[in-house]
């Protein structure tokens, strides 16, 4: 079972190792700076669970959870 | 005349950039094909220097409106200069944007913009290191203060054409196949943009047909399998290793690593599990509260400007009117039609401003994505986004700043049907009709009004659901991806300027559409078909029409002509609605508003009252409303299409309440028109259920495999 950016513990850095789905989305995804080898941390999700707010390249960014785990991580 | 587009990220302070060195030289008008402003000014200073503002981007992928419109300007307008506003506190992914824009073949100038938030942060950025690495002059800048804007006039007006950036270099196998590639592309592919179109044929974008003939898919092939990845993505890679490269030699942190902003601290309470809920409803009552409540500012603005212009301005002018010998057909259009029309609108202009201030300073200040952030789980199970609560919200008020509220999505299908369902929400204006129907035929009970809000609500999720399997808003789920910036003190000429900005809109908005359809509706109204003027209403154009149309509403139990003509006159504005009532009834409805409810209980039953408050709550709303949604959509196909939804939403959802309460209720029952309401309570479920209903989704991803 591969670790994705959806299981992982908030406020702990975690290391990107790949990014699965296709198309406009995982483009999106990518361009906002989500490549291999950078690190995330995930801070806190919203009031009802979905979405997480992250830290990637400096900045905090909002992901759906179903985007989240398109996202392998170490 | 130089040319000079200004390009960068979203909350980058671009916009401030551009109302400094433009001033009051703006102009605002639509990129070509989409909704989305396009904003030009004359540089202060500098001599015949245009600026114009792109929209802000991340990227020039071919996805979203907003690249699709800034690639297409970059490549085939060819502007002298690219001004990028980079935020120097935020330099990765901002730097992405740029490297973009650095192959497109045009020289740019960076503004190294918000300098000071940078340096607070403990930031060192070695700003010519930056510019020796990009092949091109950066600026620091910091524009909230005016900082560093002589500077960037002085970089432009010195810019030479030949004055191009470098190309960032990818790796070695990526860099051997970009050479290859380039070697065979067509030779009319011009010098300047010849690194962009390897690329381009590179990633396999949908414009590579038009820079190479020849089959270089074998080399591609090749590297996407030694990389065991997308040829698109490779390239996404290799750009931020290239910057992160960059960066490491131009920027130096504070070791102690990250701390906790002030941002964050405030993000942990306002979209945190406990507070979130509350500190969000507490926000929007407060607007709700400035804006529109009784008492507050706005609706005492409003409420002055209406009371002057009804009761001051138009007898003054009326009375001028006759003192120079204005009378009959050409005064009554005047006063009845012009003024009193678009009066009746523009009544409304301080309230809207209030709210458009509102408005624009949650967005200033960072709120507005917080917003999306905590609301989104609800409303993506409809089909639209988080950020679609602030114009259902704003449109209880009015529906058109509701309408216009939503320009603020960014995502342009969800912006769509947002404005679309905005007016299903009971704005102040359909509250007297509420009124009197509550009070003429329930006793005046709170449950009617109560069953309007919530009806509303209702009807504007259910429309989520079933407009997206219509082929103009169909395809992939909207992607839910977006940037926090951080929160920060908003600048009172930014605010300023954006708000007069909508504010104008919806002024032009009154001086034309509701213009016309006011003097339209006048006419009918007050003439006979022999164009002889009308003594009392039932002898108008407007009372036969109602007569001749009167029978399609008698499936929704108000089939008679006083009720009919009252409904077309609410176009006008839906508080005419109560007005031609009372007009027809020949009451003084300030006076007797209790005749007016005997008289109304007169010709329509309970259940036909029902019938005729659904219908008018969710049917197509005031000219002024259909006017804003006419801006907001971007033309009349689609302004008609949305007009079009709502009345036959409105007809079926009016058909089926009567129908079917009216069996639960002991009414007599038409057997003809309960076959039409089970017919369209079926046709409805099938569209809430049905995945596909009318094979749009279907023929939309056939043509796209």
């Amino acid at each position: 079972m591969t670790k994705t950016l959806r299981d992982v513990e908030y406020g702990v850095p975690v290391k990107v190792i790949r990014i699965n789905g296709e198309g406009p989305v995982r483009r999106r995804i990518m361009d906002m700076g989500i490549t291999k080898g950078c690190s995330i941390t995930v801070n806190r999700c919203a009031p009802l669970g979905d979405p997480i707010e992250l830290t990637v390249r400096g900045y905090e960014l909002s992901i759906r959870k179903a985007d989240a785990e398109k996202i392998e991580v170490e | 005349m130089k040319t000079i587009s200004l390009a960068g990220n979203p909350n980058s302070g671009k916009t401030t950039v551009f109302n400094k060195l433009t001033g009051s030289s703006q102009r605002v008008g639509n990129w070509p094909g989409v909704t989305i402003d396009r904003k030009e000014g004359r540089i202060k200073g500098l001599d015949s220097a245009t600026l114009v503002d792109l929209p802000g981007i991340y990227s020039l992928s071919p996805y979203s409106p907003e690249e699709v419109v800034s690639r297409d300007y970059l490549l085939k307008e060819r502007p002298d200069v690219i001004l990028n506003v980079v935020d120097g506190s935020n330099l990765e992914r901002n730097l992405y944007l740029t490297v973009q824009l650095m192959e497109v073949g045009i020289p740019v100038v960076i503004a190294l913009n918000m300098m000071d938030i940078a340096r607070a942060k403990g930031f060192e950025i070695d700003s010519d290191a930056l510019g020796n690495a990009l092949g091109c002059k950066v600026i620091e800048a910091t524009a909230a203060k005016g900082e560093g804007m002589e500077e960037i006039k002085k970089a432009i007006s010195e810019v030479s054409s030949s004055d191009l950036p470098k190309n960032v270099t990818f790796g070695k196998d990526v860099e051997d196949v970009l050479e290859i590639i380039t070697s065979k592309l067509k030779p009319t592919v011009p010098r300047d943009i010849r690194r962009w179109a390897a690329v381009k044929v590179f990633e396999k974008d949908a414009s590579a047909s038009d820079y190479i003939s020849e089959d270089v898919s074998a080399e591609i092939e090749a590297i996407e399998q030694a990389h065991d990845d997308i040829s698109e993505a490779i390239i996404i890679d290799q750009r931020y290793n290239a910057i992160c490269d960059i960066v490491s030699r131009v920027l130096v942190m504070p070791s102690s690593g990250r701390k906790k902003t002030l941002s964050d601290k405030v993000d942990d309470i306002v979209t945190g599990r406990i507070l979130g809920f509350p500190i969000f409803f507490g926000i929007m009552a407060l607007v709700y509260t400035i804006a529109m409540l009784e008492g507050s500012p706005g609706w005492y603005a409003t409420d002055w400007l209406n009371t002057y212009i009804g009761d001051e301005f138009i007898p003054m002018v009326a009375d001028w009117l006759a003192e120079i010998g204005v009378e009959g057909m050409l005064f009554g259009l005047i006063v009845d039609g012009i003024l009193s029309g678009v009066g009746a609108v523009l009544g409304f202009l301080p309230q809207m401003l209030v709210m458009f201030l509102l408005l624009v300073l949650l967005e200033e200040v960072g709120y507005m994505s917080r917003v999306a952030f905590v609301m989104d789980r609800i409303f993506r199970k409809f089909g639209l986004s988080g950020k679609s609560f602030i114009p259902l919200l704003v449109g209880t008020g009015c529906g058109v700043p509701g309408v216009m509220a939503s320009r603020t999505i960014e995502n342009e299908r969800d912006r769509r049907i947002t404005a679309m369902t905005t007016t299903f929400m009971p704005c102040a204006a359909k509250l007297p009709i509420v009124a009197l129907i509550a009070g003429a035929i329930f006793n005046g009970n709170p449950l009617v009004a109560l069953g309007c809000y919530f009806g509303g609500i209702l009807a504007v999720l259910i429309s989520g659901v079933i407009l997206k399997k219509f082929k103009r808003f169909a395809g992939e789920p909207t992607p839910f991806i977006m940037e926090l910036p951080p929160y920060h003190a908003p600048s009172v000429v930014s605010v300023g300027l954006a708000t007069l900005q909508r504010g104008w809109g919806f002024v032009k908005k009154a001086f034309t559409i509701v213009l016309l359809a006011t003097v339209l509706i006048w006419f009918l109204s007050s003439y006979t078909w022999t164009f002889q003027e009308a003594e009392i209403i039932d002898d108008s154009i407007l009372a036969s029409i109602g007569n001749a149309i009167c029978g399609i509403f008698a499936p929704l139990g108000f089939g008679n002509w006083e009720l009919s003509v009252a409904t077309i006159t609410g176009l006008m504005a839906k508080e005419d609605l109560v007005g031609t009532l009372g007009t027809i009834a020949g009451i003084e409805i300030e006076e007797a508003e209790g005749d007016l409810w005997l008289w109304l209980a007169t010709i329509v039953t309970p259940i036909g009252a029902v019938g005729l408050l659904a219908f008018n709550m969710l049917c197509a709303p005031c000219f002024a409303a259909i006017g804003a949604m006419h801006r907001e959509l971007g033309g009349w196909k689609a302004t008609a299409f949305a007009v079009g939804y709502q009345c036959v939403f409105a007809y079926v959802c009016s058909l089926i309440l009567v129908q079917f309460g009216g069996l639960l209720f002991g009414y007599d029952v038409n057997i003809g028109y309960m076959v039409m309401a089970i017919v369209a309570a079926v046709v409805l479920a099938y569209f809430i259920i049905a995945k596909d209903p009318i094979g749009n989704i279907k023929a939309l991803a056939g043509k796209e495999a």
